[in-house]
């Protein structure tokens, strides 16, 4: 597959990140080592060594995969956000992140692979292989960011809990806690929270799982701990706060989709061609800028990305 | 009806002039709310989207209140309202130029061609140009020499009011992508301020 040769080498630290955060780096999962070596992961003896289990966010990697725009100031990332499960309001997740719990936090991995489980966090997270990449997010709304992500790239992991032969589709799903998450006390969408992949979309290696942003640990707003990021995709596709990953031989079903097939599609990659029924697509607001940006096709990453929908029908597909 | 110390008060010319200064005053808040927040870096990460919302947000309120003038004036007998119904639908009209202004200028920046698109495929913008229009002959009809020289037919025409009432909350119903909360609640105000109204006139009827 080409990759783009990305000129990340050009950016500065000072240019993406304020100062003042890089000085309050935290450890991530400060629960302790020793307990979460007793994990309630079946042992697998392929899987590297986890050692203290927690990310240090002094050590991050560089990624090629880095674009060299401007980044979004943390302000706005944090504060301006969809995620229902804390309020429909995008000032909400912010104000109601305490209602998230994120420690302890396991994942739930089942279907057509050989490894199901209930895993812990830190099994996601390989050692040395945690990133920063920073990306462009397109919001099916119009609107879109530059975030420097935290994570490692997905498809290593899945490949870790062996997916069979049958294994098409991954689905996964959001936290499911309505007693603390206030959005989940109404059924304005299907809860819990569910998105899906094709295998091949979620083993590229621009999929990624994130667990920080701007060098630090995952704010609850943006879906800590735990989260994907699919830069092509509409953001809504980017599902949050994941507590499980299932091996499907159907198509699964996907939240959105299930609220309004018309308007959202099972692969919502980023199209400036195929509008939103009640709005165009064509351009976005880029947060913090004033004139409305040209909307690129897979969010700009049509090089990378749009071999996997050769041949398809991106119309019928949106 | 019996003449209530309140009608007494407000029929004062000094006191009319008065409640009418301090009305005025009351509903340029709503327009110097966003100007502080501007000032104050408060308009939040898309501050567009704040000015926009929140200016539509007021033009149907403050038309909720033209709205309430008649049915308020007959439930509390106290006529003197009528006096302020002028001005608030000016109010309403001015926020609604606000609106659409910072649609224009704001969010498309004269890009006439994407607002076009917008006008003729966007239901809900539709709906917002349709009222949009709807209220330019009413806001020109607003003068007394227009009152006096239409007679009853500026009060046919003024029934405009109500449809426009109506193809708003549509438009703002159109608009929400899930949560339809906030639109229902000024469905429901609008419901019950045209139901007196049709209430009235069944009564007035039989
Ligand atoms: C040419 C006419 C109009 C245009 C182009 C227009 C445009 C818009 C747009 C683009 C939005 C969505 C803002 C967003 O998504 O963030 C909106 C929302 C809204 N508009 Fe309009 N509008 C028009 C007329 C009107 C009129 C006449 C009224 C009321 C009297 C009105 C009241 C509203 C309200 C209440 C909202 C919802 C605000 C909210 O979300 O809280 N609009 N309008």
């Amino acid at each position: 597959m080409l990759l783009k040769v990305s000129k990340s080498s050009d950016v500065k630290e000072s240019q993406v990140t304020d100062e003042s955060l890089y000085r309050d780096r935290r450890r991530f999962l400060q629960a302790s080592a020793s307990l979460t070596a007793m994990s309630l992961a079946p042992s697998l003896s392929m899987w590297p060594a986890i050692g203290s289990a927690s990310i240090d966010f002094n050590k991050i990697g560089k990624s090629d995969f880095s674009i060299d725009e401007e980044t979004t100031p943390y302000d706005a990332v944090t504060s301006y956000n969809n995620f229902y499960e804390l309020g429909l309001d995008k000032g909400d997740p912010k104000r109601n992140a305490q209602h998230l719990k994120v420690k302890p936090w396991s994942v739930k991995v089942e279907g057509e692979c050989e490894k199901p489980g209930e895993y812990n966090l830190e099994d996601f997270i390989s050692p040395g292989k945690v990133e920063e990449r920073i990306y462009r997010l397109r919001c099916v709304e119009a609107w879109s960011m530059v975030i420097p992500w935290v994570g490692v790239e997905l498809g290593p992991i899945l490949k870790r809990f062996q997916p069979t032969s049958k294994a098409k589709f991954v689905q996964f799903k959001t936290i499911l806690d309505p007693d603390n998450l206030p959005g989940q006390k109404r059924p304005v969408l299907e809860w819990p929270y569910r998105e899906g992949l094709r295998i091949d979309e979620a083993m590229h290696p621009l999929a990624l799982l994130a667990v920080g942003l701007y060098g630090k640990e995952m704010p609850n707003q943006n879906g800590a701990p735990l989260r994907l990021v699919m830069p092509w995709k509409y953001g809504f596709k980017s599902i949050k706060s994941i507590v499980s990953i299932e091996f499907t031989e159907e198509q699964p079903a996907t939240s959105w989709n299930i609220t309004g097939p018309r308007e959202y599609g099972f692969y919502s990659n980023v199209n400036p061609e195929v509008d939103h029924p009640r709005w165009s697509q064509k351009r976005e607001r880029r947060i913090g800028e004033f004139l409305k940006r040209e909307t690129l096709p897979f969010n700009g990453y049509a090089d990378e990305v749009a071999s996997m929908y050769a041949g398809m029908d991106l119309k019928k597909n949106f | 009806m019996s003449t209530s110390s309140a009608e007494v008060f407000v029929s004062t010319p000094f006191a009319g002039k008065f409640v009418k200064s301090a009305l005025f005053t009351l509903l340029l808040i709503p327009l110097a709310i966003p100007i502080y927040w501007f000032y104050t870096n408060a308009l939040g990460a898309n501050p567009i989207e704040t000015i926009n919302r929140w200016t539509g947000d007021w033009a149907l309120r403050v038309l909720l209140l033209t709205l309430a003038v008649s049915p308020l004036r007959r439930l509390t007998g106290w006529n003197n309202f009528i006096q302020y119904r002028r001005m608030l639908g000016l109010f309403a009209f001015f926020y609604v130029c606000m609106h659409i202004s910072s649609y224009i200028i704001l969010d498309q920046f004269f890009d006439f061609g994407a607002i076009f698109d917008d006008v003729i495929k966007r239901p809900f913008i539709t709906a917002g140009f349709t009222s949009f229009l709807m209220l330019i002959p009413l806001a020109v009809t607003s003068t007394k020499k227009m009152v006096e020289r239409l007679q009853h037919r500026w009060i046919i025409l003024h029934r405009l009011i109500y449809i426009i009432g109506m193809v708003v909350v549509l438009h703002f119903w159109w608009m929400v992508k899930i949560d339809t909360r906030e639109p229902a609640i000024y469905a429901g105000i609008l419901a019950v301020l045209l139901g007196y109204r049709l209430f009235y006139y069944i009564k007035r009827k039989i």
